[in-house]
């Protein structure tokens, strides 16, 4: 009725945070065309269950490409072969059948495995804590339509605001450099005219934070071509800019 | 133990009750608030809209997380929009029509004097959001644009893209962070609900597990307050992500707190069917697809042929033909039951005749692909990612699924539950749905919760408390929880049963799809209630949990969520059962109009019910809550 393929994979299985991993072969027999990547390492794991192995952690949650819980690295990619794709969005009509996929979770130094496919991705969230915000208290707020944006503008910063926070650019990135992330979070409100009277503190503390765990930026560009939603490099450009004014504008002369 | 549900809904003409009452409340003083410690468990919408908010007041606040970042709720994936009442197109809205037709809507289930509030505050969550950077879709004057959605007359959705909940999500975290960067919020990821701790009545504290650790920890505070959201996995295939679940919720309905209207549950009409057994969600595609495409099945009972081949008098355009008035786009519910229907009787598409066709041809050779590509272009892409087919050439196949709950627990005005001390926000709570949700209406509800409600009238209950610290985690209350969890969590792993977790889940999806699906029977009803807690017992006994509990364990979390899903069936199929009505979403085939439409009981079924906890193999006690309406006049819904 269906079509199925058998695919041979290496996954990498690591018991802890200090364990000692490696990568072990299953064979997945079988496989519906039409299975998303993630239904097809459940169905693995539903196998490793039955003959008394412990499942392969991975972490999921929407299974649409919008909330950035997944992410592996299928033969050395984020995200695997499909462009602005992310890994539960990937489906097995994909690959062909008697292909090799090595799995492995999200690498660099700032993403701690916890085990086998999860690794953890706190440092985005301090990036944000550090400044990525408009700092309004609830009711603060004036009538919605007192301030026009306009619409070029909005858009902008929309496509800056798609980032899903996964972390595929930090994992595609040769230095592990966290520049796509922070730059999509500061030019999202740095772009609009709520977000200019924290600009140049938001930027350069939302880098200088970003600094702390990430490598550094040297433009390879790996980033946005694993970005699941493409954001732009340009927003690295303007972030560039940004934290070179934050350094040297009179903040206090900001409200001229 | 429970006697008469008290909504204690202020007094006062209905547009007057909200002000009226915040005046009324009593307050925490600015200096006072600091001495107060409140948990909030969930960090959605109404979740982290309500910790950002009570920790920019000053209260020490504690936000629980199971996901990594809360970021990452399903709040995210709402696509469509945000209802809000600001009248912004001169359309003829207003505060009072929101607040109508969200009661119309909801089949005249819920409870006027909440759902007025929600339409109130509806301006005010634009206005937040706004200044906070949401980028919200604009005209070219630079003002806000609107659309129009289902249930409405006027255009009053506000939406960023087809991403409307992400930003509003990013929205209300990015506010948390700044809460958890000034130390007002403690954050708490990776960290799950396992128990409400209850002293003397009150809710005290909450008992989580660290997942990464697996340390079971005890929590104290003067309030907890729950944004958990709802319980649509129930079903097993639902829209909502891998990870929701009813565990906060149904751990605190098992600690007293009494669990309101759980059949109501909502099935969007259009989803993308399953394609095979290990399926593991589904993915929803946006209802305004049904502006162009036309809904049609075979004529011939398990014709195979493709669409193209099928000509047009052998097309059953089922809802044109019997709702001549609104066509394709009748109600999600009577969408969802025309399709149940015809794929019962063996019209169904697709390699698991489990499909209907939504077919754009007429759109595109009327306005041209390109015009319908710049409208659906992203939602036709998403559908052949996922399928593999291509929209523009074959009809899409679409099959409702679950999607929203509007059941949950049971809450007064002020967000209380029945517990004094726990208060439950978002899709969580049942209070301003009845029986039916409108679209746009879910993100409104969450942030109304989280930004406007409680962080008001929590104080009213925290006032009676200055001068009482919150209870040591020493104390027996949270011992005896504490070791309960440990128990618990044990347990699963000691069963060593021959299944997978996943494989009881799909089964008790299967019961629940089946019996309290989109149209129910007394006697399937009754079937139901039997065979959950037979599964269920099966399940305890025969479950294989593999690991330790030392240690990140996704499998040890779902069998506990499971285990928890059972139990809910259970009582959604007897909730289904003592409702001999239909309204919204809750649909007995014993109670239709003879055009086959939802027929409402107003005389004996015009209440919420709520069930009383009494132990997992004793009946449950339905208490009611009568729904007063001083202000519509109930109507019968027609469409035709």
């Amino acid at each position: 009725m269906e079509s199925t393929i058998n695919i041979t994979l290496e996954v990498w299985r690591q018991a802890g945070p200090d364990a000692e991993g490696r990568l072990v072969k299953y064979e997945a027999n079988n496989i519906a065309e039409d299975m998303s990547f993630l239904e097809m390492l459940d169905v693995v794991n539903e196998n490793l269950i039955a003959e008394g192995e412990v499942p392969i952690e991975f972490e999921s949650d929407c299974r649409e490409g919008i909330c950035g819980t997944c992410g592996v690295m299928v033969n050395g990619k984020a995200h695997g072969p499909e462009k602005a794709t992310a890994t539960c969005q990937l489906h097995m009509r994909k690959f062909a059948d008697g292909d090799h996929l090595v799995v492995e979770p999200f690498r660099a130094a700032s993403f701690p495995i916890i085990k086998d496919l999860a690794v953890d991705r706190a440092p985005l969230d301090n990036i944000i804590a550090a400044g990525g915000f408009i700092g309004v208290n609830t009711g603060a707020a004036p009538e919605a339509n007192l301030i026009p944006v306009p619409k070029d503008a909005s858009d902008m910063a929309m496509d800056a605001a798609a980032c899903i926070g996964c972390g595929a650019c930090v994992a595609a990135c040769p230095n592990s450099a966290g520049q796509l992330f922070t730059s999509a979070k500061i030019q999202h409100l740095n772009l609009l005219p709520q977000g200019q009277s924290q600009r140049w503190a938001r930027t350069e503390a939302m880098i200088e934070t970003m600094e702390q765990y990430f490598g550094s930026c040297t433009n390879h560009g790996e980033c946005h071509e694993a970005c699941p939603k493409e954001v732009s490099l340009d927003f690295i450009a303007y972030t560039n800019r940004d934290y070179v004014k934050s350094k040297i504008k009179n903040r206090k002369l900001s409200g001229q | 133990m429970i006697g008469s549900l008290d909504a204690r809904v202020p007094d006062g003409p209905l547009a007057d009750k909200w002000t009226q009452h915040k005046f009324d409340m009593k307050l925490v003083n600015p200096a006072n608030k600091r001495k107060f410690d409140v948990i909030v468990v969930g960090t959605g919408l109404a979740g982290a809209s309500a910790a950002a908010s009570m920790g920019e007041l000053g209260y020490n606040v504690k936000a629980f997380t199971f996901h990594d970042s809360p970021r990452r709720a399903h709040s995210i994936a709402a696509q469509g929009g945000i209802n809000a009442a600001k009248n912004y197109t001169n359309d003829g809205d207003s505060v009072y029509r929101l607040f109508y037709d969200t009661i119309k809507g909801g089949d005249y289930r819920s409870r006027e004097a909440n759902t007025y509030r929600l339409a109130e505050v509806s301006v005010n969550i634009i206005d937040q959001c706004v200044a906070q950077g949401v980028p919200f879709g604009r005209e070219y004057g630079g003002l806000l644009a609107n659309r129009s959605f289902g249930g409405a007359q006027v255009s009053r959705t506000f939406f960023a893209r087809g991403q409307t909940g992400q930003q509003l999500l990013i929205g209300a975290y990015q506010s948390l962070m700044r809460q958890v960067d000034a130390g007002s919020v403690d954050l708490y990821t990776r960290t799950e609900m396992l128990e409400l701790v209850v002293e003397d009545g009150k809710a005290v504290g909450i008992i989580t597990r660290d997942l990464v650790t697996g340390e079971i920890e005890s929590h104290s505070a003067h309030a907890v307050v729950l944004a958990t959201g709802g319980y649509g996995n129930v079903y097993y295939l639902s829209t909502n992500a891998m990870n929701c679940n009813v565990t906060a919720a149904w751990r605190a309905h098992k600690k007293g707190a009494l669990f309101a209207n759980p059949c109501y549950t909502q099935i969007h009409p259009t989803c993308i069917p399953a394609s095979d057994e290990f399926q593991s969600k589904l993915t929803l595609m946006s209802e305004s697809l049904r502006n162009d495409g036309r809904i049609w099945v075979p004529r011939k009972k398990g014709d195979d042929r493709l669409a193209k081949d099928i000509p047009e008098d052998e097309r059953y355009y089922y809802l044109e033909e019997k709702y001549p008035a609104f066509g394709n786009l009748v109600p999600r519910d009577v969408a969802s039951r025309n399709a149940l229907t015809v794929v019962n009787e063996g019209h169904g598409v697709g390699p698991l005749k489990n499909g209907v066709f939504l077919d754009f041809a007429t759109a595109i050779e009327r306005d041209g692909a390109d015009t319908i590509k710049e409208k659906y272009g992203n939602l036709f892409e998403m559908y052949e990612r996922i399928t593999g087919e291509n929209p523009y050439e074959r009809p899409m196949r679409i099959y409702p699924a679950t999607h929203y709950t509007m059941g949950g627990l049971w809450v007064d005005y002020e967000l209380q539950s029945n517990v004094p001390g726990l208060f439950v926000t978002g899709e969580a709570n049942f209070s301003d749905h009845g029986a039916n949700r409108l679209g746009a209406s879910a993100l409104m509800q969450g942030l109304a919760d989280g930004y406007f409600v409680l962080p008001n009238t929590i104080s009213n209950y925290l006032s009676d408390l200055l001068g009482s610290p919150a209870l040591s985690t020493d104390h027996q209350a949270f011992t005896d929880a504490k070791a309960d969890v440990a128990n618990r969590t044990q347990k699963w792993l000691d069963v060593g049963g021959t299944k997978s977790p996943d494989y009881f889940h799909r089964e008790l999806g299967k019961l629940v799809t089946e019996g309290i699906g989109m149209s129910r029977t007394k006697e399937g009803l009754e079937a139901t209630v039997k065979a959950i807690p037979k599964l269920r017992k099966e399940f305890e006994t025969d479950v294989r949990v593999l690991g330790n509990a030392e240690g990140l364990n996704s499998s040890l979390e779902k069998v506990g969520r499971i285990a928890d899903f059972f139990e809910l069936g259970e009582l959604m199929a007897r909730d289904a059962l003592a409702r001999e009505e239909s309204c919204g979403g809750h649909f007995r085939q014993e109670s239709q109009t003879p055009e086959g439409e939802a027929l409402r009981d107003d005389v004996n079924f015009k209440h919420v019910a709520a069930w009383e906890y009494t132990g997992v193999d004793n009946d449950p006690i339905r208490h009611v809550e009568e729904l007063n309406f001083e202000n519509v006049k109930l109507s019968q819904r027609s469409y035709k």
